[in-house]
């Protein structure tokens, strides 16, 4: 048997119970990626060097519609920006640990796993190894995140049209997004996202969905200022690492089975 | 997209997503984030989101009932259901269940 750590063990107790609301996203992206003419093999080596389900599920649903490869990465690098605010948030936490320990921790960095740790970061001391507790889970998640999305691919290109598989892309995305529209802001951002992505729909290469994207990230930031002036000046420090612009609900953009 | 230019997409996708989740934890204090760029993420999820999903519901699945296509009606049922109940797997299966019986029923 393997000895694990104290941390080890502790981080493995807090991710149990995140692990199985995660099968169904696997599944369904993997599935997804079937239903849009990406190859089994593909979507396994998809899953382990790209490891970020949302921006996965893009991906593949923009080659389904045949986007240009760069509207392909401009999508995947929006979506991934949120990683440089979990990036930043964590930082301060592992700057003893050497350069091959933080590498990985990056690797591994998703949404539950980064929500898990900061919270667990700030409660601890430096006596304990945030570093075996990042890990411990990280693995976990990955290796489940690996099989199910394997799973789902091959299932897949099994099941017949009948089923209507194409329909489980957008369909994932509206469960994803739906939650993620908590303050008038990102209803504002969602909207004109929505709007100006089917008013530019007959653009090539699925340029319109880039613009939308980029207006509507505009419009909600400029409605959390107008809104953020009006009634209480909420202060966000900005030294801060997670400091995120003022939410009043305080709900980040991390749901229920949404990660990696 | 041929396979090979497939793969070329996925090594560039991984390599930027490694990018961001590595910039701060492997280069510290080094890295400042533009004010903008921070106060702007948190509505890159919706709007990115919103944009893949609105225009999935003008495609036509050929089956129709009245003005209404058959995946416009499974997606604002889903909508609805994403809004109450906030859980993946729930709202992807009332959305497929509810397509196939629509299809089923209309088709």
């Amino acid at each position: 048997m393997i000895r694990l750590s104290p941390a080890a063990s502790a981080g493995l107790r807090d991710i149990a119970p995140i692990l199985l609301g995660l099968i169904p996203f696997g599944l369904i992206t993997g599935v997804s990626g079937a239903a849009a003419g990406i190859t089994a093999v593909d979507m396994v080596f998809m899953s382990a060097v790209v490891y970020a389900g949302a921006s996965q599920l893009a991906a593949v649903s923009l080659m389904g519609a045949s986007a240009a490869p760069w509207v392909v990465l401009l999508t995947v690098g929006l979506i991934n920006l949120r990683f440089l605010m979990y990036s930043a948030s964590l930082a301060p936490w592992l700057q003893r640990y050497g350069p091959v320990a933080r590498g990985l921790i990056a690797y591994l960095l998703v949404d539950h796993t980064y929500a898990l740790s900061v919270i667990r970061y700030a409660k601890e001391d430096d006596s304990f190894d945030r570093r075996d507790y990042f890990l411990s889970m990280g693995v976990v998640v990955w290796l489940q995140w690996s099989l199910m999305t394997a799973l789902g691919a091959v299932l897949g290109t099994q099941l017949p049209p009948a089923l209507h598989l194409d329909f489980a892309v957008p369909l994932s995305f509206l469960a994803l997004l739906v939650p993620l529209v908590t303050t008038r802001p990102a209803l504002v951002a969602a909207v004109t996202g929505a709007a100006l992505a089917i008013l530019l729909a007959p653009l090539p290469y699925s340029l319109g969905m880039v613009i939308a994207t980029l207006l509507g990230v505009a419009a909600g930031t400029v409605t959390e200022a107008v809104v953020s002036r009006r009634p209480r000046a909420e202060a966000s420090s900005p030294t801060e690492p997670q400091g995120r612009a003022p939410e009043p609900e305080g709900r980040a953009p991390v749901s229920e089975g949404r990660a990696p | 997209m041929t396979r090979p230019e497939v793969w070329l997409v996925i090594l560039l996708s991984g390599a930027i997503t490694f990018s961001h989740r590595a910039s701060f934890i492997m280069l510290g204090s080094r890295l400042k984030m533009p004010p903008l760029l921070r106060r702007s993420l948190a509505y890159i999820p919706p709007a990115v989101l919103a944009a893949i999903v609105a225009p999935a519901l003008l495609v036509d699945s050929g089956v129709s009932v009245g003005p209404l296509d058959v995946r416009l009606i499974a997606m604002i049922a889903a909508g609805i259901v994403a809004w109450r109940v906030r859980s993946l797997l729930v709202t992807f299966v009332t959305g497929m269940a509810l397509l196939w019986v629509l299809v089923a029923v209309f088709g």
